[in-house]
């Protein structure tokens, strides 16, 4: 499976692409994308919103169920959903 | 503290008008990203992996305490309570909204503070030693020559399109503790046979994926040649540096593809024609400048030796931390004492909102409202009146900022890594913390002595491990992250690269391979040596069987 992450232009902030085409924060509100064809559909409409100056640098990044939740398969894109895994203000990366 | 002129001011408040219509065109789309990218890294600003990075300038690492209260308010209004102090002496802001950063930079003017060339292919901010115009081992005050040049630096069209990113560091010391042989420019202060001061000018250091120790293009250059000089390094640069390829940008790549005898031949050339121009500094100018260095108002006091070795005597604990984070002031009665920003677990560099102001507060109450903020992610009150400093340790201690760790093992340098930054292949701060973990024993630490330890999260070694006594760099194989170690680094005035020890390890063996190299070293060394002593002298096999004996580890293909 695989989803669209991208930042917003305004905040910066990690967003995914949802199914009516909208961003959203949360990774389980993401459009899941099972297909080649979804994913290159989906890419053009992320392409569309880079240039309505909504997001920045939207690809797509492979996912995998784990215990009913959403978990990117790298690292990096973990981190990049649930935030960093240390610091003052801990966000939790749900283990390794 | 230096204080703006009318000039700075005026230069500042525009910029910051100027960014705010950038950022108007950007939001409104008159402006792409490609087009807007360069305009944002010329203030500071970045996208990194969870929302746009500011990184805010502490020109050669001072700060007043209104300056560092006024970065705790922008890490409450605008990002999430906390800041990170990195090793080129400046702060970084983590969660900040491109909406309100022309605010931010409004803000930050207010308190004479910037983030204009913190990034871009430019003369980034001017770096220097945390105890300058404090040690009692330096010439002269390297700042108001940080001052000169940054004022002749900033936005100076032929310096802003540069091949790559520009770095310069000064120390006024013979004790090197601003890593200058690491820096594209590093200036040295001594005097010349003549008795006269100046600098031996270094050339074609850095860090990165290539590193190198840098170059002396000249052994002594008189202060009023200063800008002259280090243009005619950056024109050469301009016409040679690499623009095709961004990994072979710097000016070390060039230096060293020519060599050192070709690139000062180019430079002197270059220099023969301009050395007597306008750039030639007239001591009014450096006058001028300094008189805008407000000069501490010292009380007439004594060294209070006995005194103090009667609580340390008394107090173990505070024996400890003279020991390890004070440091001699040139002016009798005075010390400098260092503010850990490592205790055990805390990601270094790290700082809340409500510390910072309480550091304020403090640099108010005992450091004449100074604060320095110096490359192994600590900061410093340069200005402590020793009969405070009992005091004051108390406070500090509330604050968990007295840790008695400077430059022992736990006082680990550490890049932001994959749990920020856009670049990095694996997370540094948890491998910090893992050994600032298991290295808690504050008499083991003082036992070990000098000890550095650097970590990066990628190759671009902004936790300068090539140079860190153990260097730790972090890389991906396959999807996972794995650690490589080098040995034998260091930043000082006898700068060295790293040695690579051998395969890399996962990170739940990074500690007790650190110990093992602790325990290898202290069995091996003799009176009086450091650990970067020992490793000189037995070289790094020693190490290596320590490390890799099968029996201990699983070390990686």
């Amino acid at each position: 499976m695989q989803m669209i992450i991208a930042n917003r232009l305004i905040d910066g902030r990690v967003v995914f692409l949802d199914d009516s085409g909208g961003w959203v924060n949360e990774i389980a509100d993401g459009s899941l994308l099972v297909s080649q064809q979804d994913a290159a559909e989906q890419l053009n409409a992320a392409q569309r919103a880079v240039e309505e100056n909504e997001v920045v640098d939207p690809y797509l990044i492979d996912v995998a169920a784990d215990g009913g939740r959403r978990r990117p398969v790298l690292v990096r894109e973990r981190i990049r959903a649930f935030g960093p895994s240390v610091g003052l203000v801990p966000q939790g990366l749900g283990g390794n | 503290m230096y204080r703006y002129d009318e000039f700075d001011h005026k230069l500042v408040a525009e910029r910051a008008r100027q960014f705010r219509r950038q950022v108007k065109r950007r939001l409104s789309g008159e402006l792409t990203e490609d087009q807007f990218k360069p305009l944002r890294l010329m203030n500071g600003l970045y996208m990194q992996l969870h929302a746009y990075m500011l990184r805010v300038n502490v020109p050669y690492g001072s700060l007043s305490s209104r300056q560092l209260r006024k970065f705790a308010h922008i890490a409450r209004t605008y990002d999430r309570d906390f800041g990170h102090f990195t090793t080129r002496q400046n702060i970084q802001f983590n969660w900040i909204k491109l909406e309100e950063v022309p605010d931010i930079l409004e803000e930050l003017a207010e308190v004479e503070v910037t983030a204009i060339q913190s990034s871009g292919n430019c003369v980034r901010n001017i770096t220097s030693d945390h105890y300058a115009g404090r040690a009692r081992d330096e010439l002269a005050d390297p700042r108001v020559y940080c001052e000169l040049l940054r004022q002749y630096t900033i936005l100076n069209p032929e310096f802003s399109y540069l091949p790559r990113k520009f770095k310069i560091a000064l120390t006024g010391s013979p004790r090197d503790r601003a890593a200058v042989a690491l820096h594209d420019i590093g200036l040295r202060m001594h005097r010349n046979e003549a008795g006269e001061i100046g600098f031996e000018v270094l050339v074609g250091g850095g860090q990165g994926r290539t590193p190198f120790i840098a170059h002396t293009i000249r052994e002594w250059l008189a202060p009023e040649h200063l800008l002259s000089y280090v243009e005619s390094i950056l024109r050469v640069y301009n016409m040679y540096g690499r623009r095709d390829n961004m990994h072979k940008a710097r000016i070390k790549i060039i230096v060293n593809q020519m060599g050192i005898d070709r690139y000062r031949e180019l430079v002197e050339a270059d220099w023969e024609q301009i050395r007597d121009s306008v750039l030639k500094v007239p001591q009014a100018e450096v006058d001028r400048i300094n008189a805008y260095f407000a000069p501490p108002e010292y009380e007439c006091l004594a060294d209070i030796p006995d005194e103090l070795n009667d609580v340390r005597a008394r107090i173990p604990e505070f024996d400890q931390w003279m020991a390890a984070n004070v440091a001699e002031h040139r002016i009798p009665g005075y010390s400098i004492v260092n503010l850990s920003l490592k205790a055990p677990g805390m990601p270094p560099g790290d700082m809340t909102a409500d510390t910072m102001d309480a550091v304020a507060d403090l640099a108010d109450r005992y450091s004449l409202d100074e604060i320095r903020v110096n490359h192994r992610q600590n900061l410093s009150f340069v200005d402590v009146r020793q009969r405070d400093l009992f005091t004051l340790w108390k406070e500090l201690k509330l604050h968990d900022l007295a840790t008695p760790n400077i430059q022992s093992v736990s006082d680990i340098i550490c890049c932001p890594g994959l749990d920020y930054c856009n670049l990095a292949n694996s997370r540094s701060i948890p491998v910090a913390q893992d050994l600032s973990r298991h290295f808690v024993d504050v008499d083991h630490l003082a036992l070990v002595g000098d000890f550095t330890i650097n970590i990066s999260g990628c190759m671009n070694a902004c936790g300068h491990h090539h140079v860190g006594n153990v260097g730790i760099l972090g890389v991906n194989k396959r999807g996972k992250e794995f650690f490589q170690l080098t040995l034998g680094g260091s930043s000082d005035e006898n700068a060295a690269l790293g040695d690579r020890l051998g395969r890399a390890l996962p990170q739940d063996e990074v500690p007790a391979a650190v110990e093992t190299i602790v325990d290898t070293y202290l069995a091996m060394r003799l009176d009086g040596e450091r650990f970067l002593d020992t490793y000189r002298r037995v070289g790094i096999e020693p190490f290596k069987q320590a490390v890799y004996s099968p029996v201990q580890t699983r070390a990686v293909a």
